[in-house]
């Protein structure tokens, strides 16, 4: 079998992490190559530098025996290497022949030919049997018909040797999955070689030759297909030591604090049904996608729910917008720090006190003083590190901004707190602060939820573990239950499989 | 105190770090630039520093400087309003054609500031609770207001048999100093102190630095923007009236263009289109700047064909100094 394009020894550290550490990846011509790896283990960090979004800072991309040093999409474009991303990057308002075309319409006289676009994408239309024609508009698409052009848009470059599907069939319906997988047979049958990286262990199993398992930015397993189970992956993909020490459980009581009864907002929370006891942390896992964050934002009134019934203490609460939690003492502290949690340009104080304007004012004004001294002291409790409080959140490293995160909210005096990702992006001493701080808030009797797509974290920290898989709580772990491998057992959707299958 | 909070106090500081601290204050630019126009200005002519002379330069701004104090309240939390100068035209020509019609002059302002207030609520409902974006919104509403001053005065303007009490307020003078720069002076005291002390000017402040970060607070996104579009209409409404006074003629073009140049003063006063920077001090700032410029050009005997030209020079200026500095920080 030939090798078309073979990466060595890449690595690349992006501020000091290491997301990818001495890679080495073959591909060969005529097989479908597997990635696995849980969230951040550098599987988009090794394709974006296998397609000319990143560079790496040491290693080399060999094509057909020639080194490449790859700029920018489009050169790894010209040499063979054409991507389906994970996310759509459609333009809504053209037609689907111009999406697909992008870049190469063809012309007559300078203007678009659009007799030739209809009959350059016809063959591919007419295999995905879709409802749409060559001449209608994207943004009139369901997003699996957008899926789908996106597809189409990636495999008509014929030039191309190296195909890479990155989680390609994340909106697909079962039908058109059939599809993509006859399409992919196609290619590799024409001795092409084909990148495929998802979550879903069937889709491995059914299309895959050969198998790379990533870990924490190292490679931990190469091999065929056949030489791997299930089993066998998940341990590859989590196996590894805890890095920090994390505080001891807590004693949960019976007592129900938070009780969240059949809650749905749209497709991605489905029944919802939990229960938060007093004293407990819980940990809400899912992978990317899976529905984490559109469920805490359905609790806390940001997103519209269609139904469900929400109590705290025993007692029924009607939130219909995000002031009604707000005022019940239900928070949400957003995963995205920068886009939608932080104010930036704005300084410290004026971050901490967002959240309870009220206790530092009267009759409309502001008392700066009061509100000066209440975040000196939440600051100093938190180990904040910064000049004063006037200084502008922006300067304040990554840590420290999520840090005046928590801190806008524990000035509320939180009775159930959900945290979205709480110690993302962050060093292990701010982590490990962070965590402390939720051990300590549970024990004093506040709800936390804690979400996270960091498998160490809930299994560290929690003391029960609710697992998301398509908008819907899939297991409930407790106590021993709560180990790496059963959590991706059931976030990644093998139970349902079996179920069905 | 732990070790590594400080209380908030200079020491420590170096002089280069005050002086480049300082330099980073927008307000401070401006007023060093008008400083150094006024030194200028006084030498190559003598009639400049005179008070009759500063006089009319500072009243050809007060409508200007009253408008973008709204304007200010506005672009801080990441909007505009496009609307202001046609209920500035609109208020003068509903006060006055009240008066053709018979009333008090007093009860025909409130009822200008009810209209006003009025096409504030609308424009700001709008944007705020249908989501409609502010630069569509206030466009529209433009065309809308600028229509009602056209109907009712059919197009000519108004002669208003004014009484002196409210003539005063447009054209008489308190010790020496005209009654419309009192009336800025306390417009923008108040609004001054309003945007820096209030809670709700707190809120426009959270809103244009980050929408989202605002919602998820438990900020009423929609209801503060509706108060942003009353506040600026309002203010319109305020130099409408104001305008009646000064010249006892109602016309329906009164603030026409208005709203262009009160974005203008704001952004030379440090204002952003972005959101989330820009205050009262720098509003009237960037007016007083605008002004003076117009005067140095009549001074100098300079065409007034030359007045536009010179003045989009000013605006484009002080954003490239300002993107130029900031891009040094970084």
């Amino acid at each position: 079998m030939a090798c078309l394009v073979s990466m060595e020894h890449i690595t690349k550290t992006f501020s000091g992490n290491t997301a990818l550490n001495d890679v080495s990846l073959e591909l060969n011509g005529g097989e479908t190559h597997a990635i696995m790896g849980e969230n951040g283990a550098g599987k988009s960090t090794l394709l974006n530098i296998l397609t000319g979004s990143l560079q790496p800072d040491s290693g080399k991309i060999i094509i057909n025996g020639k080194e490449e040093n790859f700029k920018s999409p489009l050169d790894a474009s010209n040499k063979g290497i054409t991507i389906v991303h994970q996310e759509l990057s459609t333009f809504p308002h053209l037609t689907v022949g111009e999406n697909i075309l992008v870049g190469h319409l063809p012309q007559r006289f300078g203007l678009v030919d659009r007799r030739k676009i209809v009959e350059s994408i016809k063959y591919y239309l007419d295999f995905f049997g879709v409802s749409f024609t060559a001449n209608t508009l994207v943004k009139t698409l369901s997003i699996p018909e957008q899926q789908v052009v996106e597809i189409i848009k990636s495999l008509i470059v014929e030039s191309a040797h190296t195909y890479v599907f990155d989680e390609p069939t994340s909106s697909l319906g079962d039908e058109d999955v059939g599809k993509l997988f006859k399409l992919i047979e196609g290619l590799r049958q024409q001795g092409k070689a084909v990148v495929y990286v998802s979550h879903k262990f069937d889709e491995i199993f059914r299309i895959s030759n050969r198998i790379t398992i990533l870990r924490d930015g190292n490679m931990v397993g190469t091999g065929t297909a056949e030489s791997y189970n299930a089993e066998s992956i998940i341990r590859l993909m989590v196996g590894r030591s805890l890095d920090h020490i994390y505080p001891p459980h807590g004693q949960p009581s019976e007592k129900v604090l938070f009780d969240v009864n059949n809650l749905s907002a749209g497709p991605k929370c489905k029944h919802v049904s939990f229960k938060l006891y007093q004293g407990e942390i819980l940990g809400l896992f899912g992978l990317v996608g899976a529905g984490r964050t559109e469920i805490a934002r359905a609790i806390v009134g940001a997103n519209k729910k269609q139904s469900g019934d929400l109590s705290l203490n025993g007692k029924k609460i009607n939130i219909k917008k995000i002031q009604d939690s707000i005022s019940n003492g239900v928070f949400y502290l957003t995963e995205n720090r920068k886009i939608e949690g932080l104010f930036l340009k704005m300084s410290i104080l004026d971050n901490v006190v967002v959240t309870d304007l009220d206790s530092v004012s009267s009759s409309g004004l502001l008392r700066h003083n009061l509100a000066k001294k209440k975040t000196l002291s939440a600051m100093e409790h938190l180990h904040v590190k910064a000049h004063s409080s006037a200084q502008l959140v922006q300067s304040l490293s990554g840590g420290n901004q999520q840090k005046v995160m928590v801190t806008k909210w524990l000035e509320r005096q939180p009775k159930v707190l959900i945290l979205d990702e709480p110690t993302r992006g962050i060093d292990v001493g701010a982590k490990a602060e962070i965590h402390q701080l939720l051990r300590d808030l549970s024990n004093k009797g506040v709800g936390v939820i804690v979400i996270s797509s960091e498998l160490p974290e809930i299994v560290g920290l929690s003391d029960r573990v609710l697992v998301v898989y398509d908008g819907s709580i899939m297991a409930e772990l407790r106590k021993e239950q709560i180990t790496e491998d059963m959590i991706m057992h059931y976030a990644s959707g093998l139970e349902v499989n079996e179920r069905l299958g | 105190m732990s070790a590594n909070v400080h209380t908030d106090k200079i020491s420590g500081w170096s002089g280069t770090q005050i002086l480049r601290k300082l330099a980073g204050i927008r307000e401070l630019t401006i007023l060093a630039v008008i400083i150094v126009l006024m030194i200028i200005l006084s030498f190559v002519s003598p009639a400049f520093l005179t008070t009759d002379n500063l006089n009319t330069t500072v009243l050809s701004v007060v409508m200007m400087a009253i408008v973008s104090v709204g304007m200010t309240v506005a672009l801080v939390s990441g909007g505009f309003d496009l609307s202001v100068g046609s209920v500035m035209s609109m208020a003068g020509v509903v006060a006055g054609a009240f008066v053709l019609g018979g009333m008090n002059i007093w009860p025909a302002i409130i009822l200008a500031l009810i209209a006003s207030f009025g096409s504030g609520l609308v424009t700001g409902t709008f944007i705020g609770r249908v989501k409609i974006n502010a630069f569509i919104m206030t466009l529209g509403m433009q065309g809308v207001i600028q229509g009602v001053a056209y109907v009712v005065t059919q197009g000519a303007p108004l002669s208003v048999p004014l009484p002196n009490a409210f003539t005063f307020l447009g054209q008489g003078y308190i010790w020496g100093i005209p009654t419309l720069i009192w009336i800025l002076m306390i417009v923008i005291v108040i609004a001054d102190y309003l945007m820096r002390h209030a809670v709700v000017a707190k809120k426009v402040y959270y809103l244009g630095s980050n929408q989202n970060a605002a919602f998820l607070s438990g900020i009423r996104v929609g209801k503060v923007q509706t108060w942003i579009y009353i506040v600026t209409a309002l203010l319109a409404g305020l130099a409408g009236i104001l305008t009646l006074s000064r010249f006892s003629v109602a016309t329906p073009t009164a603030g026409q263009g208005m709203e262009l140049q009160a974005i203008a003063a704001c952004i030379i006063g440090g204002a952003s289109l972005s959101g989330g920077e820009g205050s009262v001090l720098g509003a009237l700032l960037g007016s007083l700047l605008v002004g003076i410029v117009d005067d140095a050009l009549v001074l100098l005997n300079v065409s007034v064909y030359w007045q536009s030209l010179v003045i989009g020079l000013v605006l484009i200026g002080a954003v490239t100094t300002d993107v130029l500095t900031h891009r040094q920080k970084a």
